[in-house]
């Protein structure tokens, strides 16, 4: 055996080497491309990339239309509401699912099913359940109740409501199964200890469960958030973006202005937009949580 | 005689299958009380019952004379140390010490005077500000039983608290519970499946098997007058030798063998005649120095040699039926030898080889 330090270099070789393929997709690809939107924002592309500068004209014109502004408050309520309520739903589920009741795998088969339907299907199914003639709203009337209005995506004040409740359908299952999975790697001693002390199960919960499931709250949040900020196929399968623009979502306007209005330039602009939001989020957060000194 | 605990043909069932049945036990006060038995016979299952941590099917369990079959774990006057800590991760060792105080509405200054006794006996004061995740094994059970400490209870229960530690650290944590127990003098119930650990703590041992509990007798009386078969075998390391034989006119015959009963006490006071099973210790089988004090002795081949350092252990055919014997380890021996034996039937046990009681 050689006395000498080894190379850092060559520690871990074959992990390192399993690692080049996603390294270099992810610098060319994630880094290059974000780069290459990045610098064509501040150009006057139309149907083609074209490196013509306009400086900051195309966000001049993002943030003067309307359109994008209604995008953005869309996604801040939705984001926001969908954050709180799908934490709480899931939650509720797993623990009560995590009572040792009987069914639990039927239960939790039906409760995560709408997340393996896609975002179309489930778009689709809740324009239908939602639709004032054929769904919740017609079936109640013809129950004699003639005055029930329930007609969410058919008015623009609260249509993003209506999708909401369609993002939370297909959702929700998900944060169930992984909030339930956490639950279950708790280990049931400290259930007891908990009990032995007198503490009330509510109080268990919120002081010593839910700490203890830090690791898989942040996987899910990570999840549940991109997932928000990319919502684009609910939104196009279930109102189009309507009634007029009233559930118009930033990812759509990306789309929109890229594929079909033909100018890149917006579409680039927008989502530059959307990274630079994301990033300010996650910075300072990665700082807290990966920062300053290792936490044990 | 007041008891401090009692428990009073108490049943439990998972489903329709019974995992304590009709189980009576009473527990002094002050009592260190020792539940031992192998994997799977109910030990903690009663354990969580008297704690109030599972409900029972049938029977009564009062604690300091109180009726608490029904009683809310918190409201027993008992507590827990677990196998696996069980501390809460996220809080520092106070943290620990302190949570289900505060939450019972405790004055500051009293929670603070209980987390400074406990520390202090424990030794675990440099610890406080610590999380749990930061100390090693035997410190966080330390913790687990400060956690029962300041909460000032007349009974501990402890589930198997060194199973999860090493053979150095278990030595030295059984040590202090020991000393805990005589600084404290509080009922302790104390799960093991380790028997060293059994007979060093207890005042009183209770062998269980499948959901009964076989002999509740002091460590002396269960080493030396195992009451049935199980707890002659289960008890003991290496374990008893057994021999079938007969017993015949004050003899105990085996093969070619004729071993006097002399001295031997039976359990019923009368001599018992008929086939019979004989429990000989490897210890009470004596060789060299010793052979003068036995009533019988015969000739054996060594087959095995174990030196175990303090004493050898040696295996022979005595009768057709594998015995060990164990010697002083001093003695020089190697298999192919022939040695003398000797045996002290009244250190022997009888049994019954069909109800497999002592006779
Ligand atoms: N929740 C449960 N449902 C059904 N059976 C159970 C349950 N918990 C325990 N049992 C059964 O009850 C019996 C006694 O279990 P217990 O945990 O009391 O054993 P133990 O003596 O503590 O064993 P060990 O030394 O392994 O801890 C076992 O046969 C076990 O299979
Ligand atoms: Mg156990």
């Amino acid at each position: 055996m050689s006395s000498k330090r080894p190379n850092q270099l060559f520690r871990n070789m074959p992990a390192k080497v399993a690692a080049i393929p996603m390294v270099v997709t992810a610098l060319f690809i994630f880094v290059g491309g974000t780069a290459w939107t990045v610098v064509y924002s501040f150009t006057k592309s139309g149907l083609l990339p074209r490196l013509k500068w306009v400086g900051l004209d195309q966000y001049e014109r993002l943030w003067g239309t309307n359109r994008w502004l209604v995008s953005i408050e869309n996604l801040a309520i939705y984001g926001i509401c969908m954050l709180v309520l799908v934490f709480v739903i899931g939650f509720i589920l797993a623990a009560l699912i995590d009572q040792k009741i009987r069914f639990e795998n039927t239960i939790r088969t039906v409760i995560l099913y709408p997340y393996a339907l896609s975002f179309v299907v489930t778009g689709l199914v809740w324009q239908w359940i939602l639709n004032p003639e054929f769904g919740v709203q017609g079936i109640v009337r013809d129950l004699g109740w003639q005055s029930f209005t329930f007609n969410p995506l058919y008015s623009p004040q609260i249509a993003i409501f209506g999708v909401l409740i369609a993002g939370l359908w297909q959702g929700s299952g998900l944060v169930m199964v992984l909030m339930l999975a956490g639950l279950r790697g708790i280990d049931q001693e400290v259930w007891k200890a908990a009990r032995v002390d007198g503490i009330p199960t509510w109080k268990t919960y919120i002081f010593i469960v839910i700490p203890m499931m830090r690791p898989v709250f942040i996987t899910t949040l990570v999840l549940v958030v991109t997932g928000i900020v990319k919502i684009y196929d609910l939104i196009v399968a279930q109102t189009g973006g309507g009634p007029g623009i009233a559930t118009e979502v930033p990812a759509k306007y990306v789309y929109d202005m890229m594929f079909q209005a033909a100018n890149l330039g917006q579409g680039f602009a927008a989502s530059t937009m959307m990274l630079v939001t994301v990033a300010l989020i996650i910075i300072p957060w990665a700082m807290l949580e990966f920062g300053g000194k290792r936490r044990v | 005689m007041t008891f401090s605990v009692e428990i009073k043909n108490l049943d439990l069932h998972f489903g329709n299958v019974a995992v304590l049945q009709q189980l009576n036990l009473d527990i002094h006060e002050g009592e260190f009380l020792v539940l031992l038995g192998s994997s799977g016979c109910g030990k903690s299952t009663l354990l969580n019952c008297i704690a109030g941590l599972l409900e029972v099917t049938d029977g009564q369990i009062f604690i300091g004379g109180e009726n608490v079959t029904w009683a809310e774990p918190s409201e027993r006057g008992i507590d827990m140390v677990f196998q696996s800590y069980a501390l809460y991760p996220q809080m520092t060792v106070e943290g620990n010490l302190t949570f289900g105080l505060k939450n019972a509405g405790l004055p500051k200054i009293e929670i603070a005077e209980r987390v400074k006794r406990a520390a202090g006996i424990l030794q675990i004061e440099p610890l406080l500000k610590r999380k749990p995740a930061a100390l090693s094994g035997g410190q966080r059970q330390r913790v687990a039983i400060g956690r029962a400490l300041v909460r000032d209870v007349d009974v501990f229960l402890f589930d198997e608290p060194l199973s999860n530690l090493d053979a150095k650290l278990r030595a030295d944590l059984r040590v202090e519970i020991k000393k805990l127990h005589g600084q404290l003098n509080n009922t302790m119930i104390y799960v093991t499946h380790d028997q060293i650990e059994a007979m060093t703590l207890a005042d009183r041992i209770a062998i269980m098997k499948g959901g009964k509990i076989m002999q509740l007798a002091s460590p002396h009386e269960i080493y030396n007058r195992p009451r049935n078969l199980y707890v002659a075998d289960f008890i003991g390391s290496p374990s008893m030798n057994f021999l079938n034989g007969e017993i015949s006119g004050g003899n105990f015959m085996v093969g070619k063998l004729t071993i006097p009963l002399d001295g031997y006490e039976f359990a019923k006071g009368s001599r018992q005649e008929g086939k019979a099973i004989i429990g000989l210790r490897p210890e009470h089988i004596v060789t060299g120095d010793n052979l003068a004090s036995a009533a019988m002795r015969t000739k054996v081949t060594v087959e095995l040699v174990e030196p175990m350092g303090s004493d050898t252990l040696i295996y022979a055919t005595l009768a057709g039926t594998f015995i060990h014997v164990r010697m002083d380890g001093q003695v020089q021996a190697a298999s192919g030898d022939e040695i003398e034996i000797g045996f002290l039937p009244d250190r022997a046990s009888l049994f019954d080889p069909v109800s497999e009681e002592r006779l």
